[in-house]
């Protein structure tokens, strides 16, 4: 902007206009959670403005001098005045549309949360499985651990709706690169903490990270070791991606097929994994009471879980680390918000499944 | 540790394992779909696995297996192999000892 008067933001500029726009302003403040601290400078500045009083804060001095030179030139204050409150409106404007979509994400979340509620309550909680047979010290600190990640993913999957609407606003506006940047690391850095977060759980309980049970039913149907198929995420993000350049369009493929390849390793190592525990609980002579051995040594084999899905999880980081340094800032920033999209349409779609009406019963 | 080292440098491509690890076999199966053949040695059927375990240990590789030397040089265990392989490195590191099949 090149106002004179850059600390203001422009709907602040409102104040030169008869009261009845103030109330509409301070509508539009409520809609961002700061209802009083912005009403109430407008006003401040209304009346000091009236008043032609000078005043402490520096925004006023600055706003003071400029007045004065604007007299000189009264047809200019009135076309200034007139595209700055063009653009206060049309900035009035977003943030109402963006708070709707805010406030339909909420609605749409809550209806999920009761559903999972009331499915939870249904079945029993997950933890009375994981309370079955085990000593009480060691379930309390599983439960916390897992009560802990809960908690944190969920806030985790608030922040990442955020980050991708801001992402589509800023992606329509015309922003610098530096400040795309910026928006595409911490959406990067958003996901390595999840994988930060699901390392630290997987060391209470690794089961609980392999269930998925902490996702949406739809993402838990596409769920490989843990989470996301590396591969999987190649293929969302990529046609979002035009243009690519010849350089890039040969390291996307070499990355796509780096990446099927570890994969195809690691899922056999699963495998792998499978038959060797399935044979150990399986071994023995089933005549004798005691199983003890072979669950034990079962047991040892199992602590493998836990570096599986350390490696997917090193893998899911790899690709986008990978991509990162591919694609521009800019289609950096269009892949992440496919990425992000597709995660909520995912949700939402279990959501809609959820709440679906149920089946006629038969005639 | 000299034994470590000594087989190391043996071939082009070693891997040090274990049996009972499914991770080296993830890791060995990944260097069958690359086309190589590592000389693999199990550790937990060696007279010395102990000893080579600390070695492998010392040298950084937590696991401490699987552990990966590419021309007698340490790359490390599955996370550096992993990067290596999604970051375009692996391969020409590997070419020298590509099977034609």
């Amino acid at each position: 902007m090149n106002s004179p008067t850059p600390q203001f933001v422009p709907s602040r500029l409102g104040i030169y206009e008869p009261i009845h726009q103030i109330g509409i302003w301070g509508e539009n403040f409520k809609s961002n959670g700061n209802p009083n601290t912005s009403t109430s400078v407008i006003v401040e500045v209304d009346n000091k403005l009236e008043n032609e009083s000078e005043t402490t804060s520096h925004e006023m001095l600055t706003a003071s001098n400029t007045y004065e030179q604007e007299a000189s030139k009264p047809i200019d204050k009135i076309q200034r005045r007139l595209a700055q409150n063009r653009e206060a409106a049309r900035k009035s404007r977003l943030r109402k549309k963006a708070y709707v979509q805010q406030l339909e994400n909420s609605r749409l979340k809550l209806i999920q949360l009761e559903q999972e509620l009331q499915r939870a309550r249904q079945q029993g909680l997950y933890m009375g499985g994981v309370l079955e047979g085990s000593h009480i010290g060691f379930s309390g600190t599983v439960n916390s651990g897992i009560a802990a990640f809960e908690m944190e993913y969920g806030r985790w999957v608030d922040v990442q709706h955020r980050q991708i609407c801001e992402l589509r606003t800023t992606l329509n506006a015309h922003i610098s690169d530096i400040e795309l940047r910026i928006l595409v690391e911490s959406g990067i850095g958003h996901y390595f903490e999840l994988f930060r977060m699901k390392s630290t759980v997987a060391k209470a309980d690794v089961f609980y990270v392999i269930s998925g049970v902490w996702k949406t039913s739809a993402e838990r149907f596409f769920s490989w070791i843990g989470g996301f198929r590396p591969s999987e995420l190649l293929k969302v993000l990529v046609p979002q991606l035009d243009p690519l350049t010849e350089q890039q369009i040969l390291e996307v493929c070499n990355l796509k097929q780096s990446c099927q390849q570890a994969e195809d390793a690691l899922s056999q190592g699963m495998e792998k994994l499978q038959e060797t525990v399935s044979s150990t609980v399986a071994g023995g002579p089933v005549d004798e009471v005691s199983y003890i051995p072979q669950v034990a040594t079962a047991m040892e084999k199992l602590e493998a879980l836990v570096s599986f899905v350390n490696q997917a999880d090193h893998l899911r980081q790899e690709t986008l680390q990978q991509m990162s340094r591919i694609l521009t800032t800019r289609q950096a920033a269009r892949g992440l918000l496919a990425l992000g999209e597709y995660f909520h349409r995912l949700r939402a779609l279990s959501t809609l499944w959820a709440t679906r009406p149920p089946e006629p019963s038969l005639p | 540790m000299e034994k470590v080292t000594s087989l190391a440098s043996e071939k082009g491509l070693v891997l040090f394992s274990k049996s009972s690890c499914c991770m080296c076999y993830a890791v060995k199966i990944l260097f069958q779909e690359l086309g190589v053949t590592p000389m693999v040695h199990e550790i937990d059927q060696d007279p010395e696995g102990w000893e080579m375990e600390k070695a492998l240990k010392r040298l950084g590789c937590n696991g401490p297996v699987p552990a990966i030397f590419i021309g007698g040089k340490l790359v490390g265990s599955t996370n550096e192999v992993m990067s290596l392989h999604l970051s375009g490195g692996l391969l020409p590191m590997l070419k020298p000892y590509q099977t034609l099949c």
